[in-house]
């Protein structure tokens, strides 16, 4: 009965993004950006010329690498990719939608409420039937 | 799968019925206690449940007020600060640290923020908008603070799910195939002995019908035997033999050469 996952703790984690070009430039400004000596950047501006491959590549990355604690996507770049999202099942690195500035939050989408849609009555916000 | 519990192959001694019963007790005191875990373990869930429900919404709301300072440092210090922005990124300053917590015996992930190192502040010295920025920074760091609340939140949700699914998984197998495989192992251990014990009874009844009969046909010979000794003795008295008696009246029958007549 050992534990199959560990928990990955670390003392140092960064906050990946993937998100559009406003969102990045104001975390950005909140210092939330690293740049490594191989010009490494742990975030991802996405904008219309972004092809789903790029956001595929780069989700893929942020989510195997050591050093990353938490990524934050914007929902409309996660409903490109959904179904890497929604299959993603490790705790750490942890994966939030986040809204962005053209796209209000919709709970309804997200994947992780998405899983526990039943639990809730059909009143409340995360079935999205408001 | 068979759809019919089977019993375990064993020996159905008396000793194994002790062993095979201890087992049970020990299966029943289990299911009891996984039960419990699972309870606890529901509970905490539901409450994380709900509080990651409320924090998403005030995260739409915290989101939306730091797009619109960011809008309003954009009006006021020109399109250009974006790139300054960008330029201006070398190692991050707001990093996490993750430890984990146990939580009802599960080891839940837990999330902090800190500053590691300053922040630069080369661009409030802007001609225009310091200020503004200032602000923009402030409201972006607090929705980071929030982001990183729902993030410990959400893995711990996430981990408490499996932990859950992993506990009923063993209730479930407790109740509906180690405790009837054992209990059905106790039953038929039980009819063996049983049957065990019938056969020797049977056996023991047997075997003293044999001595008694026995014991009978050895009384009712010695008995003849005793009453042919006391006719012989009676005989003996009398002055003969029973065996001369019987020769004479059987000569008797015979010609006698002597007698004339």
């Amino acid at each position: 009965m050992a534990n199959r996952v560990q928990i990955r703790t670390s003392s140092s984690a960064l906050i990946a993004m993937i998100a559009d070009e406003d969102t990045i430039t104001g975390f950005l400004l909140a210092g939330v950006g690293n740049v490594d000596l191989r010009r490494k950047t742990n975030y991802l501006i996405v904008d219309s010329k972004t092809t789903v491959k790029q956001i595929e590549d780069a989700f893929k990355e942020f989510t195997t690498r050591e050093d990353i604690g938490i990524v934050l996507i914007s929902q409309y770049v996660a409903n490109m990719i959904r179904f890497l999202v929604d299959s993603y099942n490790k705790p750490i690195p942890a994966i939030l939608e986040i809204p962005s500035k053209d796209h209000p939050y919709d709970p309804a989408h997200d994947s992780v409420l998405s899983r526990v849609k039943y639990l809730f009555s059909t009143e409340s916000v995360a079935s999205g039937r408001r | 799968m068979s759809g019919q519990t089977q019993r375990l192959n064993v020996v159905p001694t008396v000793t194994m019925l002790g062993v095979v019963k201890a087992r049970l007790v020990g299966a029943t005191r289990g299911h009891a206690l996984l039960k419990k875990k699972s309870d606890a373990l529901t509970v905490q869930f539901r409450q994380i449940l709900k509080k990651i429900v409320s924090t998403k919404e005030s995260m739409g709301e915290i989101m939306k007020n730091s797009s619109f300072a960011l809008t309003e440092a954009k009006y006021v210090a020109g399109e250009n600060i974006k790139h300054s922005i960008r330029e201006n990124v070398h190692s991050a300053s707001l990093k996490v640290r993750s430890h984990t917590e146990n939580i009802a015996g599960v080891k839940l992930p837990k999330f902090d923020y800190f500053i590691d190192g300053e922040t630069k502040n080369d661009l409030t010295g802007l001609a225009r908008g310091g200020q503004q920025i200032q602000a923009c920074r402030a409201a972006y760091v607090k929705s980071i603070e929030l982001l990183v609340e729902l993030a410990t939140l959400q893995t711990s949700f996430l981990t408490l799910d499996d932990a859950i699914k992993t506990t009923n998984r063993r209730v479930n197998a407790l109740e509906s195939v180690v405790k009837p495989r054992l209990e059905n192992t106790i039953s038929y251990i039980k009819g063996e002995l049983d049957e065990l014990e019938r056969e020797d009874f049977f056996r023991l009844k047997k075997i003293q019908g044999y001595k008694k009969r026995e014991l009978e046909r050895q009384r009712l010979s010695a008995q003849a035997y005793a009453e042919e000794k006391v006719a012989v003795d009676l005989s003996l008295k009398k002055g003969l033999s029973l065996g001369t008696a019987h020769n004479m009246l059987s000569q008797a029958t015979q010609k006698d050469e002597d007698i004339i007549f």
